[in-house]
């Protein structure tokens, strides 16, 4: 399993929970594994029911059997004037770039200079060894940029190495990209079974292979649960007669089955029900086709009725468990 | 009928989409939202709706799905607004057009810098390689250049409704910041300390802050490589004339958007997140004097059995499961006549609803399928049902927890459709249901 494990995913799929729920996974049996967020949103707070996260790796989560799960939501400007420091002992000429906005204009303006601070700061957390000379993390989960912008993302430190031929800078966008292109990265692409998210990750696949950048997993969110099978579906779809439908929910007590009573009166939107099901089952069907094209190892993860929480995400990690993550 | 004001939210305004793209005064509709909730799809059904409605529409989209491009006929992303063909008319309602474009980023910033520099000079900037990575799009120039499309296509007055829809930034507030934040970058004092190189002069008052700007541009050299700084150094010189310009454009766009003839849409789905960005958004274009003119929810669960509860349709359910395990207990569901089942039949019901029992007992039995196999079809359609109206309800929650948040909104509502959208009827359907406003009971 690498050490790095980036998830993407258009926007909608899920991504953040996909990224929590693969961070608690990865803590089970007492690892350490640290979760990092680079959008701004706060969206491990959010789903981890706390207050809104500090430029700090704090412990968000215990996992089953003794894990940890730490978070940490990377500020570009604190990463910005962390990274100066590291280099140059920056400390007051570091606070006169920020009165003069040159923070600023690094941080959102500058050409991929913000990427190349996120990436740089989950590369560091990667590399981090304790007193031990052990790893201070066993696994980093970083809930990266979505699907249309994660090659981009990842290959920031190749463009700036490209730019800045020589310098820190240049060497540290390097150092940066053997990490990202190793073994040791895996780029996961969450989804859901439709059409437009199915071929926005074939697309990201594409180009994260052609960039040279490890793919590890499609990750399929959100599944329904089959509730016809295929018996029913063709029942539902034409064999089955509308008065024994009708007849047989009188039966089970909701009406009158004649024309006109109650349980007569539900066949029609429930057969309609069952026809919109039937599209979607194909439509899932032909979807999950498309991405077997992909010959990566596929996971789903269901669904959860009540929306998501902390017990769902919980949930969700224990099945990506089952699964083999 | 403007619907009693009220506490409950089922009174929620109604946002009525076809006065506002009737009316000649909306000019500008901006479709905005966080990803993923069919703010592509949305502006692309507004326009083509507008045009078949006799209005000369252009749609600018930023970054839409292949096929969603393809059923407007655009799949070439050359910048230029192009026609879309097989709009139909309402009656009564000519002179109506569609033309849709995709943005080109980088070509948008070219654009820019070949009107407003000349030849020699914008040939430096183009050459540039600081430049060529600033224009192929990070962070807030995709924002930006959206912006300055708006501002382009606005000041041709070739048509009469531009229908705008939004970068797929990760949140939907940075549409409205990225533009300020180039304009205060190029306002600034670092722009004068990346030129100070360039610029220094004799002059004795300037002395002071020249040592503080060449050790800033020290800073910045040893930290970048000589050769990037003077990359820098070199297209900033090079767009200094260029700046004011851009300033003033960013200024101007954004008047544009506040001004009345502007709406601005905010696009969701019925899930908590993508209606919290919502929230945040609303409240941050009412802090900056946007106009907004309501709230679309795309991706609205109806069921034309809504009469009938979850916990009864699984009470059923389970009713007809058991049964199915007595028979097959029994052994006898082959043996057992339609009388026989009948008669059970009037006991379960009778037991549940009398009012059903007389018509229940009175119903000729069907014909093959087995009864078993119909309970069982029957059973697995109630729980369908139950699992749509489990849906049903929470996302009656959410938008009761919006409504209640935001009560002055008008919200109008689209229907779930099962699949996807890729021509223009699909988009003509997703227009009717837009303009259906609050019944997404009836669609499917």
């Amino acid at each position: 399993m690498s050490r790095l494990q980036v998830v993407s995913g258009k926007g909608g799929t899920g991504k953040t929970t996909v990224a929590a729920a693969l961070a608690l996974a990865l803590a089970t049996e007492g690892k350490r594994t640290l979760l990092v967020e680079v959008e701004g949103r706060q969206g491990i707070a959010q789903l981890f029911e706390t207050e809104a996260l500090p430029y700090e790796e704090r412990k968000i989560a215990v996992a089953p059997g003794g894990g940890e799960v730490f978070a940490l939501a990377i500020d570009p400007e604190l990463a910005l004037l962390d990274y100066l420091q590291m280099f140059y002992k920056l400390g007051g000429a570091g606070r006169a770039l920020k009165k003069l906005g040159a923070i600023d204009f690094a941080t959102t303006v500058a050409p991929g200079l913000r990427d190349v601070l996120l990436t740089g700061k989950a590369c560091e957390a990667v590399r981090r060894k304790t007193k031990q000379n052990k790893y201070t993390y066993d696994y980093v989960v970083m809930d990266a940029p979505p699907t249309g912008r994660i090659t981009r993302f990842l290959n920031v430190n190749d463009e700036v190495a490209g730019l800045a031929k020589i310098g820190p800078i240049h060497n540290q966008a390097q150092a940066v990209m053997r990490v990202l292109k190793s073994p040791e990265t895996a780029v996961h692409l969450v989804t859901l079974l439709e059409e437009m998210p199915v071929q926005e990750t074939s697309d990201g696949i594409a180009e994260l292979q052609a960039a040279n950048l490890p793919v590890g997993r499609v990750i399929v969110n959100m599944v329904r649960p089959a509730i016809l099978d295929e018996t029913e579906l063709a029942l539902a779809q034409g064999g089955a007669s509308r008065t024994a439908i009708a007849k047989s929910l009188s039966s089970a007590g909701l009406g009158g089955a004649r024309k006109g009573g109650n349980a007569e009166r539900l066949v029609t939107p429930l057969l309609d029900q069952a026809a919109e099901y039937a599209e979607r089952h194909d439509l899932e069907h032909g979807q999950r086709a498309v991405l077997a094209e992909s010959g990566l190892p596929l996971h789903e993860l269901p669904l959860l009725a009540e929306g998501m929480d902390l017990a769902g995400l919980y949930r969700l990690a224990t099945e990506l468990r089952k699964q083999g993550i | 009928m403007t619907p009693p004001l009220s506490l409950d939210p089922a009174h929620t305004r109604i946002l009525d989409v076809d006065p506002l793209i009737d009316d000649p005064k909306t000019r500008i509709v901006v479709c905005c939202g966080s990803g993923g909730v069919g703010k592509t799809t949305t502006a692309a059904a507004l326009g083509l709706r507008a045009a078949e409605r006799g209005r000369k529409v252009v749609v600018l989209t930023i970054d839409p799905a292949r096929r969603l491009a393809q059923s407007m006929g655009i799949d070439s992303l050359d910048n230029t607004p192009r026609r879309v063909k097989g709009i139909e008319t309402v009656e009564g309602a000519d002179g109506g057009e569609l033309h849709a474009m995709m943005l080109d980023m980088k070509r948008t910033f070219d654009e820019i810098v070949e009107a407003h520099a000349d030849g020699q000079r914008a040939e430096a900037i183009l050459g540039n390689p600081f430049y060529q990575s600033l224009s192929a799009g990070f962070a807030g120039t995709q924002e930006y250049m959206a912006m300055e499309k708006l501002g382009q296509l606005r000041a041709r007055d070739e048509w009469d409704l531009i229908v705008v829809d939004t970068p797929p930034s990760r949140s939907a507030l940075d549409f409205l910041d990225a533009p300020k934040r180039l304009g205060s970058f190029l306002d600034g004092k670092l722009i004068r300390i990346l030129m100070a190189p360039a610029k220094v002069g004799g002059r004795a008052g300037m002395k002071f802050l020249n040592v503080g700007m060449s050790m800033m541009t020290g800073a910045l050299g040893k930290l970048l490589g000589g050769q990037l700084l003077r990359d820098v150094q070199t297209f900033v010189a090079a767009m200094d004339t260029m700046f004011g310009g851009f300033r003033t454009r960013a200024d101007a766009t954004y008047k544009l958007l506040q001004a009345p003839g502007t709406a601005f849409l905010v696009v969701a789905a019925p899930e908590r997140d993508a209606l919290r960005e919502a929230a945040y958004f609303v409240e941050r274009l009412a802090a900056e004097d946007m106009p907004l003119a309501g709230l679309v929810l795309n991706r609205v669960h109806g069921s034309g059995a809504a009469q009938l509860s979850a916990e009864r349709a699984l009470a059923a359910a389970e009713n007809l499961d058991e049964r199915g395990i007595v028979d097959q207990e029994a052994g006898n569901v082959e043996l057992r006549t339609p009388e026989e089942a009948a008669l059970t039949d009037d006991t379960t019901t009778t037991a549940t609803t009398p009012q059903a029992t007389a018509t229940a007992a009175t119903t000729t039995p069907a014909a093959p399928p087995a009864p078993a196999a119909t309970d069982q079809l029957t059973a697995a359609l109630l729980r369908l049902h139950a699992e749509r109206m489990q849906l049903l309800a929470r996302e009656q929650r959410t938008r009761d927890r919006f409504a209640a948040l935001h009560p002055e909104v008008a919200v109008t509502e689209v229907g779930a459709l099962p699949g996807d959208v890729h021509d223009l009827a699909g988009l003509r359907t997703i227009g009717d249901r837009l303009a259906a406003g609050s019944n997404p009971a009836g669609a499917v």
